[in-house]
């Protein structure tokens, strides 16, 4: 798509399908379908957005191209390498090329741990470095997330929320990764410290040439960072292209509801926007609908809606949408 | 209809006292809405709570102030007069709709509870008071929902089980409380819409509390910015936007990224530092060591909040509109 940019992650095809049993014999009775078909790239030194609401598979997706799940179809391609075909030692190698932020500073830093030995933990894992080395590397490493190397001996519960956050990015980048999945990385900040925690990844991407994918809720700041922005309903990529171009001139129903329930700090453009108000809830994913995963809440949806899903397609440049609707709207016929 | 004047309410922690509002003050008047803007720890729940007298004692107490409503004092009022204003004048919701309902306790049973005990209607019409609620905030066929447990419905729908539950008894005032923090901004849109025409229907007043100074720019009247326990500015809803001049305030707006403006490369401006510690505050201004405006007197003395204008007030030394900055504040914090 961006023309002569080498994709870093190739996703094609995945599924990610989380059995449920029940009775005594545990037997599968079905299945949560959090990743029902995605495929897309990230280019190396971009930052794609992942937003959606909550059971959307925005994090599982993010996992999964991590290896965190093993996918139940599809292929990912990391640097070239089919990640399922990697024996046990060359995907922990792998491992120290991909890392994850995790949204909950609390919850994501071992409380019994002092943060040296929280940073330091992945250069022990991959064997990297002896001792003094290994010491200057989280000083340094602490610096460059914007943390006093003094605290090094100190425990979580003694940081605040967002210096908790950086101790979690210094940790993702203490083995030198290329590829960052940062999942909902603000969410559990204060406001007046979620700027902070953006510029400093964005400060890290600049200068340690990293590649992002943001997974988040907040539209907003997701306009800010990123280059790109995939839109998921359902466990599925319903739209995805260049942000402005998302954020400008949004083609799918449920990307154009989802830009316009965001509230703007503006009492004047409030009170003329006009608001797409979704009816009812996400649909369960065990049991989505039949045909457009979307065309219960859908306000535009027609009868192929119910027949068949429509594939996401290029239907401007590098904007490519999964809808009946846009399509015929745009190209004129589906 | 409700005045708050000079409120303190102290928590007597295991390290020290703990004063979470410090000389709060306000009027809420008839069919107003006002927001009250400010991040975690600022006292904003902890002002409401005081208001409904929920605050447990100990640890808690309200130290000073009193809270008229209809022309008497709720903090002399007995717990027989309490029982009658909460819930029946004055109600509340929660942000988290999933612990503030009871799981074992069916939908219809608690909102008839609030019901029978606040309205002269028993058993049958009880119940068809509730469903007619349910009906109201649009929860589908609630002659059945109306039997289901909490955990049977969604988020959003629990979110307006909780609203239906809170205005079942026509309360005069409605406080919310980070309503729609816990729901994705679809459901945000839907919950905000069906206040905002139940408002006119059922002629409330309303204080919405949240950190999000997106929500409140299409919802309130006037807003009231809180930090540290205090109360820093006050205005029209309109004025806060355009013309803030608390340089907290100031520092909200900036660090915000819009969804509906193309964002530039540059880079986000946050406030530096974080809220301080309310165990040791400073004796001066509470904001000094974020400030960017701060001067010698910031740091002994801390600013009541006075009128510039008719409408608009700012607990400050400065003036924003002509003083000076410096890129950090006069002392940060090691």
């Amino acid at each position: 798509m961006k023309n002569g940019r080498t994709a870093i992650v190739r996703v094609e095809g995945i599924r990610k399908h989380f059995p449920i049993r029940s009775g005594i014999l545990r037997k599968e009775v079905g299945a949560v379908k959090a990743v029902d078909g995605v495929s897309f790239e990230i280019y190396e030194g971009e930052t794609l957005g992942l937003v959606g609401e909550s059971g959307c598979g925005k994090s599982t997706l993010g996992r999964t191209i991590l290896q965190l799940h093993r996918p139940t179809e599809g292929v990912i391609y990391f640097e070239g390498h089919d990640l399922s075909s990697l024996s046990g030692d060359e995907m922990r190698r792998m491992r120290a090329r991909m890392q994850i932020i995790f949204q909950d500073p609390y919850s994501s830093l071992n409380p019994r741990m002092t943060v040296e030995a929280i940073v330091s933990e992945p250069l022990i894992v991959h064997g990297v470095a002896n001792d003094d080395e290994r010491r200057s590397r989280v000083f340094e490493l602490l610096e460059r997330v914007g943390l006093n190397p003094q605290f090094a001996n100190r425990f979580p519960h003694e940081f605040s929320g967002g210096q908790r956050q950086r101790i979690g990015v210094a940790r993702a980048l203490a083995l030198n990764p290329s590829f960052i999945v940062a999942d909902e990385p603000i969410s559990a900040l204060d406001v007046s410290i979620q700027a902070q925690v953006v510029n400093l990844l964005e400060d890290l991407q600049d200068n340690l040439e990293l590649t992002y994918l943001f997974i988040a809720h907040d539209l907003s700041m997701v306009r800010h960072i990123c280059d790109r922005v995939a839109v998921m309903y359902l466990g599925k990529i319903v739209e995805i292209g260049p942000v402005e171009e998302i954020y400008s001139n949004p083609k799918h129903p449920y990307t154009q509801a989802l830009l316009s329930a965001v509230p703007v700090p503006d009492p004047s453009v409030e009170a003329q926007r006009q608001r797409v108000i979704l009816e009812g809830d996400v649909p369960n994913p065990a049991n989505p609908p039949v045909g457009c995963n979307f065309n219960t809440r859908c306000p535009v949806a027609f009868e192929p809606c119910f027949k068949e899903d429509p594939e996401l397609k290029e239907l401007l440049p590098l904007h490519h949408v999964s809808c009946y609707y846009a399509e015929k709207e745009l190209v004129g016929h589906i | 209809m409700l005045e708050v004047r000079d409120l303190v309410t102290q928590f007597n922690t295991e390290d020290g006292i703990v004063t979470a509002v410090n000389g709060v003050s306000y009027l809420l008047h008839d069919g107003e809405t006002v927001g009250i803007v400010g991040e975690s720890g600022c006292g904003k729940s902890v002002h409401a709570l005081s208001i409904m007298r929920l605050i447990p004692i100990p640890p808690g107490e309200i130290v000073a102030g009193k809270i008229f409503y209809q022309e008497r004092d709720l903090l002399q009022a007995t717990e027989d007069e309490m029982r009658q204003v909460r819930g029946g004048e004055i109600a509340m919701i929660f942000q988290d709709p999933m612990t503030s309902l009871n799981p074992v306790m069916s939908i219809g049973r608690q909102i008839t509870e609030a019901i029978e005990l606040h309205l002269e209607l028993k058993g049958k019409a009880a119940m068809k008071r509730a469903i007619e609620m349910l009906e109201l905030v649009g929860i589908p066929e609630p002659e059945q929902r109306v039997k289901s447990y909490p955990h049977e419905f969604s988020g959003g729908m629990r979110q307006r089980a909780m609203i239906a539950m809170a205005l079942s008894t026509e309360p005069k005032i409605l406080i919310a409380d980070e309503p729609t923090t816990a729901l994705d901004v679809t459901i945000q849109a839907q919950i905000v819409d069906l206040v905002t025409r139940l408002r006119e229907t059922l002629e409330m007043s309303i204080v919405w509390i949240t950190h999000d100074l997106g929500v409140v720019a299409g919802l309130v009247d006037r807003v009231q910015v809180m930090y540290a326990g205090f109360v820093v500015e006050r205005t029209s809803v309109n004025e806060i936007y355009a013309d803030p001049r608390h340089p907290y305030t100031l520092g909200l707006l900036r660090s915000l990224p819009r969804v509906d403006k193309r964002q530039t490369d540059k880079r986000l401006d946050p406030i530096p530092g974080r809220p301080p510690d309310l165990l040791g505050l400073p004796p001066g201004c509470p904001f000094v060591s974020r400030c960017r405006f701060a001067i010698e007197r910031c740091l002994e003395e801390n600013p009541t909040l006075e009128p510039i204008t008719d409408e608009h007030e700012i607990a400050c030394w400065v003036d924003v509109t002509t003083a000076s900055t410096h890129e950090e504040g006069i002392i940060l914090e090691s």
